[in-house]
């Protein structure tokens, strides 16, 4: 890790009317680090990471990231064409739901080549060895490049979004739930596959969850939501083995034991 | 006789040509573009060239000749009734004779004769959109024209070749224009792409029920989109036309009976009876061996 981080958030806030989305978050994200955002359904996860990813306006504060050229961006105050650029080459965005990610009427290959064709990429054979590529380290077999991910389970498919997601090298990747709605099985061996990855790639990730096992397993920080407010923040194992708030005891401690 | 119950010249009335005019302007200062426009209601539905009855409505003078053809063809029902339409109601000079025309609307062909200067093809389209079979959104197209995001055009491309082995699309074939705007040439075969590169002519491009007009002004680049190891072919025949023995010109397949006979003639049908006052005979027309013997 280096001295200076990627992302800087600063007093972000989000109001719909009165109600709160999330308020005043304040925190640094360094290269390949992973943070996971945890807390009950309601509590503000899903609006802080849509309004760190540019997805969403807040209504105060500010989120800085450095671009490859060293230099610190605000989000907010770069033009909508950078921005998108942005999303498309240096970030990932990992959705819930597969379908809200891919192409699903669209083959496999050009599911995951389209990033490259965006950028510029107009050699059908390469970008096809890229496809296979990737296609391969998530471990989808290379024969099912040209169906549809209609024709995917749904694992296959979280994994297709996530090989969609990373082949034009992104620095910093955003993930909503990504092993909601895959069974326990399923979900074991896409955290094994993102663990291998984020470390492999020395990617920076933030993850929304309310799973702990799966911030647990994933991330290296852990920031704990309840109502919009930030209420905890801390390395992940001390977090989890030694909670200080009340609400954050209530949480690690509700879940289910087998 | 009175004045009273007869059509504006041109059937639109003035304001209305002002307001496409203004359009045809704006597209043509910003090739490929579209320009949304206020379509009018046309005395024919949707899917007949209201778009194009309506650009050559408002560009249309006394002194213009028209030429309206619909898949090459002079006399197919489309294009008879929008020339007798422009006959009845601007009293213009029509023609079916491509040096002599105009203003020439047309319905997927560009005529095989190279256009002059003096020359305006109009097209009528159904859909100017290219990129809608891949983004339903209005919105979301709108601002990938915008911000020149056109990945997408190229997956499309990609998808042909992982399912055919080769860029299977043969009509509408998207197009650059200008190194800026990604433009659907409208239900041209693409065997018509190369002659939109550096035209002559002015090509305005109007579609009534999507309500939009765009243009390619004369000599301006037309590039067909490809990958580097795919790169643009045009159609080939393998035969000539039967009638005029036309080679390396568009051919139309027509069926002779339910035994299997075919020929291929000149879809360019004005194309083809030129060549044949010049004394060109095809195969059909030709004396047979067994006749002369």
């Amino acid at each position: 890790m280096t001295d200076t981080p990627l992302l800087k958030v600063s007093g972000v806030s989000k109001f719909y009317g009165s109600r709160i989305g999330c308020k005043d978050v304040n925190f640094e994200l360094w290269p390949g680090e992973v943070l996971a955002i945890v807390g009950e359904s309601g509590s503000g996860k899903t609006t802080l990471l849509n309004c760190l990813s540019t997805r969403l306006m807040p209504t105060a504060g500010s989120v800085e990231y450095r671009m490859r050229d060293g230099n610190f961006r605000d989000l907010y105050h770069m033009s909508e064409a950078e921005r998108r650029f942005l999303m498309r080459t240096d970030w990932g965005f990992v959705h819930q739901n597969p379908a809200d990610g891919l192409r699903m009427t669209v083959s496999a290959g050009a599911n995951v080549g389209e990033r490259l064709m965006a950028i510029g990429d107009r050699h059908y054979g390469k970008i096809r060895e890229t496809a296979s590529d990737w296609l391969s380290r998530v471990e989808i077999s290379t024969d099912r490049i040209d169906d549809q991910p209609r024709a995917f389970s749904g694992g296959m498919r979280q994994r297709l979004q996530i090989a969609r997601n990373l082949v034009t090298g992104p620095r910093l990747v955003f993930m909503d739930e990504p092993t909601g709605g895959l069974d326990v099985s399923v979900q074991a061996r896409l955290l094994d596959l993102l663990r291998g990855l984020v470390n492999d790639l020395g990617l920076a990730a933030i993850v929304v969850t309310h799973d702990l096992a799966v911030a647990r397993l994933l991330s290296h920080r852990m920031m704990v939501m309840k109502d919009g407010h930030v209420i905890e923040h801390g390395l992940t194992d001390r977090v989890l083995d030694d909670p200080r708030e009340p609400y954050t005891q209530l949480f690690v401690s509700s879940i289910l034991q087998v | 006789m009175t004045d009273l119950a007869t059509y504006n010249f041109a059937y639109l009335d003035e304001q209305t040509k002002r307001m496409i005019r203004r359009a045809i302007l704006k597209a043509i200062a910003i090739p490929g573009y579209q320009v949304p426009f206020a379509s009018r209601e046309m005395p024919m539905p949707y899917g007949w060239g209201t778009g194009g009855v309506q650009v050559t409505a408002s560009i249309i003078g006394p002194e213009d000749v028209l030429k309206v053809i619909d898949q090459g063809a002079d006399d197919t029902t489309n294009a008879v009734s929008i020339r007798a339409f422009f006959q009845k109601v601007a009293n213009v000079a029509v023609t079916t004779h491509t040096s002599d025309a105009t203003i020439i609307q047309t319905r997927h062909r560009i005529p095989e004769q190279k256009l002059g200067e003096n020359q305006v093809l109009v097209y009528q389209v159904p859909i100017p959109e290219p990129l809608r079979f891949l983004e339903p959104r209005e919105t979301e197209t709108r601002k990938m024209h915008a911000l020149e995001e056109y990945g997408l055009m190229h997956v499309k491309l990609y998808e042909d070749i992982a399912h055919n082995g080769r860029i299977s699309k043969t009509y509408a074939y998207p197009v650059k224009v200008d190194g800026r705007y990604v433009m659907d040439p409208s239900p041209t075969p693409k065997f018509d792409n190369p002659k939109m590169h550096m035209s002559d002519a002015l090509q305005l491009f109007g579609a009534g029920r999507e309500k939009r007009i765009y243009a390619v002004p004369p000599y301006t680049e037309v590039v067909s989109l490809d990958f580097e190891d795919y790169p643009f072919e045009i159609q080939k025949f393998e035969q000539d036309c039967a009638l005029c023995g036309a080679h390396g010109v568009y051919l139309d397949e027509v069926v002779l009976d339910d035994k299997g006979g075919r020929m291929f003639v000149c879809s360019d049908t004005d194309h083809c009876e030129d060549r044949r006052e010049h004394g060109h005979v095809g195969e059909m027309l030709a004396p047979s061996k067994e006749a002369a013997e």
